[in-house]
């Protein structure tokens, strides 16, 4: 779906060539899921699996059949790493499990990612997107800083939270291959995307523990700025420094009410948000995002702006950073992607080949890599194996 | 063993995206050398970040937790003598990371290219809001700004509400994901030799977690906008009230078998056989009547309880866990997700264990984070040499400062 692929996507981008083995038939589940090219639903137009598959081979095996088990063990042979995304039990049922697979390959690096981890009690839980993002905490707190707690608390928009775990996910095989390199062994990753996230909310997560206190969406005591509206839509900037909050005074012009004694220092603005936000609003509307921001910035106040995606794309600096890539796939012709946050001065990410047709690559694999009769695939393919 | 053992960082990030990469790495055995100084402190340690935490203690148990593993020296940057010894430690390291705005090492005079010259191998990297290039590299930004900029806020919030603002996590996801290129940095350099620069930019990489909906831009030219927890195929998936203050269940159900599983747990009301409900689409179209509906039943029961009725028949149901909860949670007991340090100042604080479970290396918290300027003795006097006189006198010239 999306963890396990963004996985092997972020390893694929940087040059590792990543085998992806799909169900014969459906392939994989992000397959089917929307943004589709033209809005036009087809298996090999799926927006979310053209992104998350990027710069693999992909090869159709049904590892339930006994000869599908056969070629996987193949495949295993030759691995370095392998990453599985199912139940915490199923490889052990289909007898794929760690220990057998490290009979064949000694050195194996297995990763293992679901959404509660391979142990404890709720190892067996299903969970969709939505229910691991609401278990790894950061849901409750979202929207933060409401009026209310009445609404639902929120997911972020989006896969993100597995993105988050594919992220996780790939840093331990990183940690492992490092370790390998050196010491010649493999080993067994377990993931837990609960985990994952929780670990991005670590500030939060502790502070219950530590000093008692149960955060909420509720509001704590406002810290002026955040979201607010201006002349066409919203605005965003925080000051942290005492400094920036003098420069923000000086760029609204130095208006009367902000030299008030109760904004004076760090802890009266802080004890008074919510009513600067009100006075500065009263400025913001005037003034629109792309001025706010620009200008803002000029003047030496954290200013931006919310962007769709369209801002994303039509971005002058993301643009000059080369943040979006042009693939060409089969089926879509040439459309941009989002590419990486790093750019690497001796091994930089590119771009080798669009996502795979499913089973685009079982002659390939099966037949040049593996060795396996060319007649041979046919039948597989009949027999449901490929 | 350690996988990272045997690799040392010099670290020069402050906040929360900097702090969370090094830290990563420490638990995997990196040895980090996090520099410090009173002319450029960390956020946590000052005093406005107890006001923002609510207490002394609450800003401590945050720094504590970004910091945990690591060492601390005092190195005033602003000093030809405190670039110096930098300079020092640099050949003596394999990493070296900042989170200081573009352009701002190179003033320092520890520029990836001066760094090169005194430690041919030495892996660098920047990881500034808007990477090293770019119109906008000098913008300052913070996790709310960045939050907005990548395209996240826009698309996180209540159908027709405003937009969502980002917490400290879009701070710490950059700073995973640096981490992984650091990684990605080290196995070249086992494998050739080789050091790197590498230019990381904090909103991009935010900006990557929403692929598929920037693709319906440069796919289809929609531009997507909040809708709450609606998904595009599933129904209902939703948070729903329970039992409690502020308790909540998400339930997701993708096929009839999961809706018929749900509607047997409920009891099998009578509506859930109406027609408005009768398949995936029709639910799909009519899930604000089916939300309500839900909530009617959820409401009589604790957010757990729901789980465990739930998760029984196959239906994916998960507590919208609180801080505290997650704490207390018996899963979370079992996986050890929170392990406790000693800390000198403020006791016993807990950290989040790595989330990680290596068979092999695990990844541990070695110990808290560190006072300010905790490790000079070691550092200076061990690491580079030093007699006590002369750490005495760089002290005296606020140098180690």
């Amino acid at each position: 779906m999306v963890a396990g692929p963004y996985c092997t996507k972020l390893l694929a981008d940087l040059g590792a060539e990543v085998v992806k083995i799909e169900r014969p038939g459906r392939g994989d589940a992000a397959r089917s899921l929307p943004p589709f090219f033209h809005d036009m639903p087809d298996p090999e137009a799926s927006g979310l699996f053209l992104y998350l598959n990027t710069n693999k081979l992909g090869i159709t095996l049904n590892v339930s059949t006994a000869t599908g088990k056969g070629i996987f063990q193949e495949l295993v042979k030759e691995a370095d790493i392998l990453v599985e995304d199912n139940p915490p039990q199923w490889m052990t049922e289909q007898g794929l499990d760690y220990e057998r697979l490290q009979e064949i390959n000694p050195r194996i690096i297995m990763a293992s990612i679901t959404p509660f981890g391979q142990t404890g009690p709720y190892r067996d839980y299903k969970a969709y997107p939505l229910n691991v993002f609401q278990s790894g905490g950061e849901g409750y707190l979202t929207p933060g800083g409401v009026e209310n707690v009445d609404r639902p608390p929120l997911k972020v928009g989006g896969f993100l939270g597995e993105y988050d775990s594919g992220l996780s996910a790939a840093i331990a095989i990183l940690a492992a291959l490092y370790w390998r390199r050196k010491s010649g062994d493999g080993q067994r990753i377990d993931i837990s995307k609960q985990e994952s996230l929780m670990a991005l909310n670590r500030l939060d997560m502790v502070r219950s523990a530590n000093e008692g206190e149960v955060i909420t969406r509720a509001k704590q005591g406002v810290p002026y700025g955040g979201v607010l509206p201006c002349k066409d839509g919203y605005t965003v900037f925080i000051t942290w420094e005492s400094v920036q909050w003098d420069r923000l005074v000086a760029f609204m012009g130095d208006p009367e009410w902000a030299n008030d004694d109760m904004f004076g220092d760090y802890t009266g603005r802080y004890k008074h948000g919510e009513l600067i936000n009100a006075l500065l609003t009263e400025w913001l509307v005037n003034h629109t995002q792309e001025e706010l921001y620009h200008k803002g910035q000029a003047a030496g106040v954290p200013f931006a702006m919310v962007y769709t995606s369209k801002d994303l794309v039509d971005s002058e600096h993301l643009k000059e950073r080369g943040f979006f890539v042009e693939i060409d796939h089969p089926k879509t012709g040439k459309v941009r992607y989002p590419s990486s946050p790093y750019r690497f001065s001796e091994t930089p990410c590119q771009v080798m080949r669009p996502s795979p047709l499913l089973g685009e690559h079982n002659e390939e694999i099966l037949a040049r890599r593996l060795g396996h009769r060319q007649e041979e695939l046919a039948k597989l393919g009949a027999a449901g194996v490929i | 063993m350690d996988s990272l053992s045997g690799v040392r960082i010099i670290d020069f990030t402050r906040y929360a995206a900097g702090p969370q990469i090094t830290l990563l790495l420490a638990f995997m055995g990196a040895e980090v050398i996090k520099v410090e100084s009173m002319v450029n402190i960390d956020h946590f340690r000052r005093e406005e970040a107890a006001v923002v935490f609510g207490s002394a203690r609450a800003a401590a148990d945050c720094f504590n937790s970004l910091n945990a593993s690591k060492m601390s020296v005092t190195l005033n940057l602003t000093t030809a003598g405190g670039v110096e010894l930098a300079k020092r430690l640099v050949q003596l390291s394999d990493v070296v990371v900042d989170n200081f705005r573009a352009g701002i090492m190179d003033k320092l005079g520890l520029g990836y290219p001066i760094l090169r010259e005194i430690k041919p191998d030495i892996i660098m990297l920047s990881a500034s809001s808007h990477g090293s290039t770019g119109p906008e590299s000098k913008y300052i930004a913070y996790a709310v700004t960045m939050g907005a900029l990548s395209g996240l806020s826009q698309v996180t919030g209540y159908a027709g509400g405003p937009p969502v603002i980002m917490r400290s996590s879009a701070d710490l996801r950059p700073g995973t994901s640096a981490a992984f290129a650091i990684l990605a940095a080290l196995n070249y350099r086992l494998e050739t030799g080789e050091g790197q620069f590498i230019d990381f930019s904090a909103r991009e990489a935010l900006s990557c977690g929403i692929g598929e909906i920037i693709m319906d831009y440069t796919m289809n030219g929609r531009v997507r906008s909040r809708n709450g927890n609606r998904d595009d195929i599933m129904a209902p998936h939703n948070c729903y009230r329970c039992k409690g203050e502020d308790k909540w269940v998400s339930i997701a159900i993708s096929n009839d078998e999961e809706w018929a599983a749900l509607c047997q747990a409920m009891g099998n009301p009578a509506w859930t056989k109406e027609e408005r409900f009768g398949d995936q689409f029709s639910r799909w179209r009519h899930q604000e009547e089916l939300d309500e509906l839900i909530k009617a039943w959820t409401i009589n029961y604790d957010h757990y309880q729901v789980m465990e009725m739930l998760q029984r028949v196959g239906v994916a149901a998960a507590p919208s866990f609180s801080n505290e909860e997650l704490f207390n949670d018996p899963h979370c007991r079992e996986r050890e997700c929170f392990t406790s340090v000693q800390h000198p100042e403020e006791g016993e604080l807990f950290v989040l264990a790595p989330a990680w479970k290596f068979s092999a290396t695990p990844a541990r918290v070695t110990g808290p984070a560190p006072l300010f300027g905790e490790h000079n003795a070691y550092v200076f006097g061990e690491l580079l040499g030093m007699p006590e006189e002369e750490i005495s006198r760089l002290v005296a010239e606020e140098i180690l400062y």
